[in-house]
């Protein structure tokens, strides 16, 4: 039994064990750079051309559309600036969207077009906006919502886009995606679309952005070139290696792991649900994926909450922190227009591979007696 | 503990730990606007994080952005659009670092609150009292005068028995990253680049004022902005350099008019003060009085009228502009009996 409850997956995941043990030698022995000339360059060029075609066959895309990034900020800066930046026009993204695109979206002084109570993008909204302007480049739409776990309809959103912004670049942040959803059924719908290593068991500082056939834009970092000029700078060998593992595991195991998590993810919510009044799920579990617990929790304040969890030994989190440091009031709930004094009280629960029954009796009781007891001191 | 990410409150969780507490360190995240100098940019939220890695304690950040601007800001734009000159630092003390953090650390299960203030907390006579710290320099009792007996018996000031010197000294034994940090002087949310009158120009209007001399009531000119005008004012009320000077001894803020003349016209034998908070209970007689953040005490007789405090000089002493803060101290100067705003 771990001396702690991790309860934080949409914030970072454990490393897989094979992923670890994928990427050592490339920090030891085989340390040499891909773009050499000489055998043991060719030997880490294969290693990452390997990577390649296991992230090309996970995501249902070609293996010359993979291009290896720093990770989920970066392939979502890039498609956004970087399309911006070779064709023009204007980036449209949904409010509730992931800093990582909102901000260079206002960067470029682009649309932000309204979400759903769901936290999804408002596809009438978006229509609208495409209708009146035709300039639009790009949109950018999450496939998962990193807060609170909604899905997007993606094959509803690429119809909008098609039909009315037929010259548009569509672009999805899928970096919440690979757990729980099958990613070869999401890369055929856009242009676009970019993964975090370290959200599927992979390291942090490592990820991917795929440009399918066809969809040029001004690469961000220029240098040396690499990357088919799409991103230059010397290889994360280690890191590229790690992330292939990662993603060819984790989309082994969706099979077995979505009914275990969402059955664990439920028995979680219910008993939460059950033994506290004034707990409301922020959104319908029909809406979201199987990992991920959203509640808002009347009558508390969630930096008081996470204190106590935190003595506790649980892991958990609320909205996103900010450079300081300290929970801010969350942009996605104010979006879904959940009530400021609602949203004080946000709890994000979010399971993984690791979770098990014990994560979730200890969790469960730890949330219990703390907002009870911050209840109590209310009162 | 309540860590800045100054010089003092580091010092003050060394002392803290040293004297076998379990501390945890808490950084107020207070103001999210443009900051140069105070208490909550992300370099000073650095700096505390840090210096709790240093100490080996947890450090947390609170985010009280919302009732800083409900008990400091706003009123403090408020006070001067009143014609009041307010003490914002005040303010902060009495509604977030002794309320709203000492109601979270309540909840949280804390038993003590600590902050890196230069005072002492005494008992006296079975009751508890703010006592003036060690270094007289450094005295910050005026600015925590306002701790109730309930506040002060769980509140801590782990450096008050030590000079600023003795501070340092310290943070550098103990490789603090803060040993060599300046004083933070200014108020946190008004930049040293803009100043004032850029932070309240953007958020009241400003009225022009007429200048006129408090004797015959000759019209002198006209200043730029009556609400930046402060009683004792001597510059930037738009007066000609040279001849005799002239300090504003009167605000008339219905007819935006202020008049001016010489420095006695300031003094006066009794002065009034509201929203007085006592530290144990009402007083009346002889106490020493002080009235700005390092300024002398003098001597007054107080005594209760309607629930404001009346106080009668013992020689006449220069007018206190009404919203500054007004401590009384026991004859001694030792500890603070209460405090209350000048009328």
């Amino acid at each position: 039994m771990s001396a702690f409850t991790y309860l934080d997956h949409a914030a970072t995941t454990p490393m897989r064990p094979e992923a670890v043990d994928a990427m050592l030698p490339f920090l030891s022995e085989r340390f040499a750079n891909p773009s050499g000339s000489h055998r043991f360059a060719r030997e880490a060029r294969t290693a990452v051309d390997d990577a390649r075609e296991v992230v090309a066959e996970v995501l249902g895309a070609a293996p010359g559309e993979v291009v290896f990034t720093s990770g989920g900020t970066e392939g979502d800066n890039t498609a956004v600036l970087g399309t911006v930046a070779r064709r023009g026009g204007t980036a449209v993204c949904p409010a509730a969207e992931h800093h990582a695109v909102l901000a260079p979206v206002e960067h470029v002084h682009g649309v932000v077009v309204a979400s759903t109570p769901l936290g999804t993008v408002d596809l009438d909204a978006l229509a609208q906006v495409l209708r009146d302007r035709p300039d639009v480049s790009v949109v950018s739409v999450m496939a998962v919502n990193n807060e609170v776990g909604s899905i997007t309809d993606l094959a509803a959103l690429a119809a909008v886009v098609r039909e009315w912004a037929p010259q548009a670049v569509l672009h999805t942040d899928a970096v919440q995606a690979p757990c729980w959803l099958d990613l070869r059924t999401i890369t055929p719908l856009v242009d676009l679309l970019s993964l975090s290593a370290h959200k599927f068991g992979g390291p942090k500082g490592v990820g991917v952005l795929v440009a399918r056939q066809g969809v040029a834009y001004e690469p961000m970092v220029i240098g040396g070139g690499q990357e088919r000029e799409r991103r230059s700078g010397t290889h994360n060998v280690a890191g590229i290696v790690a992330l292939a593992e990662a993603l060819r595991a984790t989309d082994a195991d969706r099979p077995s792991e979505l009914p275990r998590l969402t059955a664990l993810r439920d028995r979680l919510v219910d008993t939460l649900m059950a033994e506290l009044p004034g707990v409301h799920e922020t959104v319908p579990r029909a809406h979201k994926v199987a990992g991920s617990a959203h509640l808002c929790i009347e009558g508390i304040e969630n930096e008081a909450l996470l204190f106590l969890l935190d003595e506790a030994g649980v892991c958990a989190s609320a909205a996103s922190a900010c450079a300081a440091g300290a929970m801010e009031p969350s942009h996605v709930l104010a979006a879904m227009g959940v009530p400021r004094e609602l949203g004080l009280g946000a709890l994000r629960l979010t399971l993984g591979r690791t979770t098990t029954d014990a994560d979730v009796d200890r969790g469960a009781d730890a949330v219990v007696t703390a907002v009870q007891r911050l209840r109590r001191g209310r009162s | 503990m309540a860590l800045s990410g100054g010089v003092d409150s580091s010092v003050a969780a060394a002392e803290l730990l040293h004297a076998g507490h379990e501390v945890v360190g808490i950084t107020m995240r207070l103001w999210g606007g443009d900051s140069d100098t105070g208490c909550c940019s992300v370099a000073d939220v650095d700096d505390a994080r840090r210096v709790a890695q240093q100490l080996g304690i947890d450090h947390l950040v609170f985010n009280f952005t919302d009732d800083f601007h409900e008990h400091v800001v706003d009123p403090y734009v408020q006070a001067h659009r009143d014609g009041i000159t307010p003490n914002p630092c005040i303010e902060c003390n009495r509604h977030l670092k002794f309320h709203r953090l000492s109601e979270r650390a309540d909840l949280l299960g804390f038993d003590a609150v600590a902050t890196g203030h230069h005072a002492r907390i005494v008992q006296h006579d079975g009751v508890w009292r703010v006592a003036r710290g060690h270094d007289p320099q450094k005295d910050q009792s005026y600015v925590v005068h306002m701790l109730p007996q309930r506040e002060l018996a769980r509140t801590l000031f782990p450096i008050g028995h030590l000079t600023k010197a003795e501070v340092r000294e310290r943070a550098t034994a103990l490789k603090l990253r803060t040993a060599a940090k300046p004083d933070s002087q200014d108020v946190c949310f008004i930049t040293s680049t803009g100043g004032r009158t850029e932070f309240l120009g953007t958020r009241i209007p400003f009225r022009r004022a007429r200048v006129v001399d408090a004797v015959d009531g000759t019209e002198l000119g006209e200043a730029e902005s009556l609400e930046m005008i402060t009683l004792g004012q001597r510059r930037g009320i738009g007066l000609p350099g040279g001849g005799p000077k002239r300090y504003v001894v009167g605000i008339d803020h219905a007819t935006a008019t202020v008049r001016v003349g010489d420095e006695s016209m300031l003094d006066v034998d009794t002065m009034r003060v509201g929203d007085m908070v006592w530290s144990h209970e009402p007083l009346e007689g002889e106490v020493r009085v002080q009235c700005s953040a390092h300024g002398a005490t003098n001597v007054a007789t107080a005594s209760v009228v309607d629930g404001e405090v009346r106080l009668a000089w013992h020689s006449p002493q220069r007018r206190v502009a009404p919203g500054q803060s007004v401590v009384l101290y026991d004859l001694t100067d030792t500890f603070v009996l209460g405090g209350g705003i000048a009328r």
